[in-house]
């Protein structure tokens, strides 16, 4: 393995990609300057903030924090498909009515994160919301509003598979 | 999910059908967040568009006798190797200073280091390359030569004759100095029925904004126009400082600010690396791109609130406050920050001791000194947590000695409600608070008698919980007092244009910023109120100098305040220039007719005469058809400014229920409340996020937050590994109530809200905990952050 360049073939947001990367690039920088996916955002690359959440083949994982050519054969999803798809339209919806974000860096991540846990199934407690969430900094919020839109939607859901 | 109620509130004092005041509605840029189509500066790329990185100085304190840039010359892509000295032929060095802080000085800065570093992470060599792990790379291999010099570090002896004085041209390390007396001091301490008096010690920390600074400078030969594309909170004002230190007039330079990943008072001052990168983008003529990193970001971004205060109470036995007394000393690292200056957090510290309360007898003294650190300046809630941990921790501990309950103290000690207007023993004019109604739906809000009773329970089982309070005051829409007098150019008056489009729809031009705290969305809920559309008919545009009207921005809490009411003022005036031409069409008196809802209407029945749609496409398509020499204007600009009061000061109260336990010295923070009222609430839902987010950057301070630098100037936990903030599983829920005593400065009445949370949460956070631990013989805690070392310590457990 002393090739510094590799070819990759994955699916990102549903379209099949096939790139030359640089060894040492991460995930979300070929998200973001190789394919202009700039949802996914740059907060602290060291894996502490969450701001670069994806989905790797349905798991969420750091983006800053796993390389692009581990990627390859893997099936990435952003925000932007996420939100495409019309798969989180019900919590997007609730972080907008409830003021769930202010500049909104984090939001794409905590998205992301929340919709994982909320894929659980069933009514997490407030408690078990922050618990989740813990991974993903939010400096304008406060966390509140983006609490009680995470349990409206869980509350939602759960009513509607009744 | 608990929404606030989407109904037109009774706060209104802005009688107007259909009015958006006072009402819950969801900002319009949302859904484009949520999508992942914000636009941030660190998405923005152009064509030609290199990447900048900096060579860092590793020391706090250094002379440069060589900087050897050959091999990152030859480095892969790159395209220059700019040292400080080189770039100093574009680029001038600035001063920190304003005259209005009497003696403030400071020594000439410049965008990259000339012949001397002064804090670890000051730049002191580019690269430019086509990618910014190229330019990285190349940082690698600038070989410089340092030569360390003594730094100086520790404020409590910078003004020792041994210290080192870091610019020889100043003379010594005194950055600024105030004092300040009213009243009997030593009077009221000697006829004290208990003085308190003790050091109060608050930690560095800074504001980690989600997204980092970031800039995009494009310097345009052929236009001889910069545009820069820039996180920032106040455009013109970085206008005026790139035009002045390029040697450029202002109309050649642009700047645009489109969504800020964060602010909090980070984004307002003058960085060097920005001004390295623009001064780079005008030598190579092609646009560079700078976003700092996380590491830079904690050597960088301005620090805060490293404040050592000793500070002193006395009270009467019957309660009644009779002194307060503080020294402050602040180190705000070897720059006063440019234009700002870091004077301000001090002379608010000192302004705003005491505040709350109608104690006339006050001594202070704030002393502002050099280090060789990052350098400090205003950060969200500027002086405000200093100066509110400082008054309620006395008080709160004055409350103690003389075994008066937390709550009583302030009923005896608070300004009355009707006490207005009067002034502090600072020399603060208050128009009108409302410390008492604050403090009393505060103690509903939390059943402070059924809390007590549940504390008391919860200690015979031995678990120690505590409430706080901390009242507070807050400065919010400030007029030129603040920084115009001082000489700086940043402006205090705000801006509005509205104008009616071809098909009945308003755009709006504001100089007030959105950095997510919801200013688009009140702008928008003014002119659609004051002018009478629907809220989705109006679209909002800030942040860019080409083509809104000269503001000030965002900062102390005044986009709401100041630029909600120019935005007031440019819908009512264009209401009235719309009916002109409804009139001219309707042959009807205009005084008339009203704009409701989209259309034009009798205004005593309300009937519906004619859309606005008609009277635009009539206006515009069809101006024959309008009397000869009437001339339609669908398009108003008004201005606003504060002028009856310096600043719009609000007030409110915060209370804390927390949990310590005494093995670890962890502390569970169970409920937070916070009471605040700041006049007139525009949108009740962005007023109660912003004291909650706001409350959690005060708790984060409390707690958590602290640059940890070593005795040679060393940032030693510079990384969000180590550098702890608030996350979602340590956080309470907050509670947030209003009161409303509107400023009848402006017809809104609107006071801002930005830095309440900020203001109270460490204070009563202290409070709390100190309450907890009191029965334990603990020793009372004055120091943040609060962190389980600091609670075993004063338990005598380490």
């Amino acid at each position: 393995m002393t090739e510094r360049f590799h070819d990759i073939a994955l699916t990102v947001n549903g379209e099949p990609v096939h790139e030359r990367v640089d060894a040492r690039r991460t995930l979300v920088d070929f998200l973001r300057e190789d394919l202009a996916l700039t949802g996914s955002h740059v907060g602290c690359e060291h894996g502490v903030c969450g701001a670069c959440t994806v989905l790797l083949d349905g798991a969420i994982v750091r983006g800053c924090l796993t390389l692009a050519v581990q990627c390859d054969g893997a099936r990435v999803e952003t925000i932007e498909g996420v939100a495409d798809s019309g798969a989180i339209a019900d919590l997007r919806a609730a972080f907008e009515a409830r003021n769930a974000l202010q500049c909104g860096f984090c939001t794409p991540g905590m998205l992301l994160t929340a919709q994982a846990l909320l894929a659980h199934g069933g009514v997490p407690s407030r408690e078990e919301i922050r618990a989740h969430l813990s991974g993903n900094y939010c400096r304008c919020t406060g966390y509140h509003a983006i609490v009680d839109a995470v349990e409206a939607v869980a509350r939602g859901r759960a009513g509607r598979r009744k | 999910m608990k929404i606030a109620d989407d109904v037109p509130s009774s706060l209104s004092a802005l009688d107007r059908p259909n009015s958006y005041i006072g009402r819950s509605v969801p900002r319009p840029n949302l859904a484009r967040l949520t999508e992942g189509r914000a636009q941030y500066v660190s998405d923005v790329t152009l064509p030609r568009m290199a990447h900048v990185a900096f060579v860092r100085s590793p020391y706090a304190h250094a002379r440069i006798k060589a900087i050897d840039t050959a091999a990152a010359k030859k480095a892969p892509g790159v395209i220059a190797v700019v040292t400080g000295a080189e770039l100093a032929q574009v680029i001038t060095p600035w001063v920190g200073v304003l005259t209005h802080l009497k003696g403030i000085k400071s020594a000439p800065q410049h965008a990259i280091a000339v012949e001397r570093a002064c804090w670890q992470g000051e730049a002191v060599c580019a690269v430019a390359a086509r990618t910014r792990a190229e330019a990285e790379d190349a940082c690698e291999v600038v070989a410089v030569d340092y030569e360390e010099l003594t730094p100086v570090t520790d404020p409590e002896t910078a003004l020792d004759p041994a210290t080192p004085v870091i610019h020889a041209s100043l003379g010594d390390n005194l950055t600024f100095e105030r004092k300040h007396e009213a009243g009997e001091v030593d009077k009221a301490f000697a006829e004290a029925d208990a003085v308190v008096a003790t050091t109060f010690r608050f930690g560095r920390h800074t504001g980690v904004t989600n997204e980092p600074r970031a800039i995009v400078a494009d310097w345009n030969p052929g236009e001889a126009r910069l545009t820069v594309y820039q996180g920032t909170q106040a455009p013109h004002m970085m206008q005026n400082l790139f035009a002045k230190h390029l040697g450029l007039e202002e109309h050649q330079v642009r700047v645009l600010t489109k969504d800020v990943g964060g602010s909090f008072g980070i984004k307002v001052h003058t960085y060097a690396d920005e001004m390295a990168t623009v001064a780079l983008a005008k030598l190579l003529k092609r646009p560079l791109k700078f976003v700092a990193d996380r590491i830079e970001s904690f050597v960088t971004d301005i620090h805060a609130r490293d404040h050592r205060i000793h500070g002193k109470i006395a009270v009467k036995r019957d309660g009644t406050i009779t002194a307060f007394e503080i020294d402050d000393l602040t180190g705000i690292g070897p720059y006063s920050v440019y234009p700002r200056t870091s004077g301000i957090e001090a002379n608010q510290v000192v302004n705003l001791v005491g505040g709350p309360y109608k104690c006339p007898n006050y001594r202070a003294r704030a002393r502002v000194v050099f280090q060789n650190k990052n350098v400090m300046c205003q950060y969200r809630a500027v002086g405000h947590p200093i100066a509110t941990s400082v008054t309620e921790n006395l008080v709160e501990m004055a409350a103690a000695a003389i075994g008066v309950d937390a709550v009583e103290i302030r009923r005896r000690n608070l300004f009355p409600d009707d006490a207005y207007p009067c002034a502090s023993a600072a020399g603060l004019k208050f128009e009108k608070l409302s410390h008492h109604a604050s403090l009393d739906k505060i103690t509903t809000m939390m059943d402070y008698a059924a809390l007590r009773a549940e504390q008391a329970r919860l200690r015979t089982q031995g678990i120690y919980c505590g409430i706080g309070f901390a009242s507070f005051i807050e400065v919010t829409n400030p007029s030129a007092a603040f920084y115009g007098v001082g000489g700086a150019r940043i402006s205090s008056q705000d801006g509005a244009t509205v104008r009616l489009d071809a098909t009945g729809a308003i755009f709006v031009a504001s100089g007030v910023t959105e950095q997510g705290q919801g200013a688009e969305a009140v702008i928008a809920q003014c002119v659609a109120s004051a002018f009478g559309v629907p809220l989705d008919k109006v679209r909002v545009i800030t942040g860019d100098t080409d083509n809104v009207p000269y503001g000030g921005g965002t900062w102390a809490s005044r986009a709401a305040g100041i630029g909600g009411e120019a935005a007031w003022q440019a819908g009512k005036a264009l209401r009235q220039n719309v009916l002109a031409v409804a009139g001219s069409i309707l042959q009807a008196d205009a005084k008339a007719l009203d704009i409701r809802n989209g259309a034009v209407v009798d205004a005593d029945t309300g009937r519906e005469r004619l859309g606005l749609d008609e009277v635009a496409r009539i206006a515009y398509f069809r101006p024959d058809t309008l009397p000869p020499g009437f001339q339609a204007e669908l398009m108003a600009t008004r201005h606003y400014v504060p002028r009856a009061w310096p600043f719009a000061f609000t007030n409110g109260i915060q209370a804390s229920w927390l949990e310590v336990d005494i093995d670890t010295g962890f502390i569970r923070l169970l409920k937070h409340w916070c009471v605040e009222d700041c006049g007139t609430v525009i949108n009740p839902q962005l007023v109660d996020e912003q004291v909650r987010g706001g409350v959690v950057q005060g708790i984060g301070a409390a707690l958590f937050e602290h640059c940890v630098y070593d005795a040679r100037g060393q940032l030693l936990n510079g990384n969000m590994a180590d550098y702890l903030v608030p996350m979602a599983g340590e956080m309470p829920d907050i509670e947030v109530g209003h009161v409303v005593s509107p400023t009848a400065d402006s017809e809104l009445g609107a006071k801002g809200a930005g830095e309440a949370g900020t203001a109270g949460a460490p204070g009563c956070v202290v409070n709390a905990v100190n309450d907890a631990l009191r029965p334990l013989g603990a020793k009372t805690i004055t120091e943040i952050p609060l962190t389980p070392d600091v609670v075993l310590s004063a338990l005598g457990r380490i």
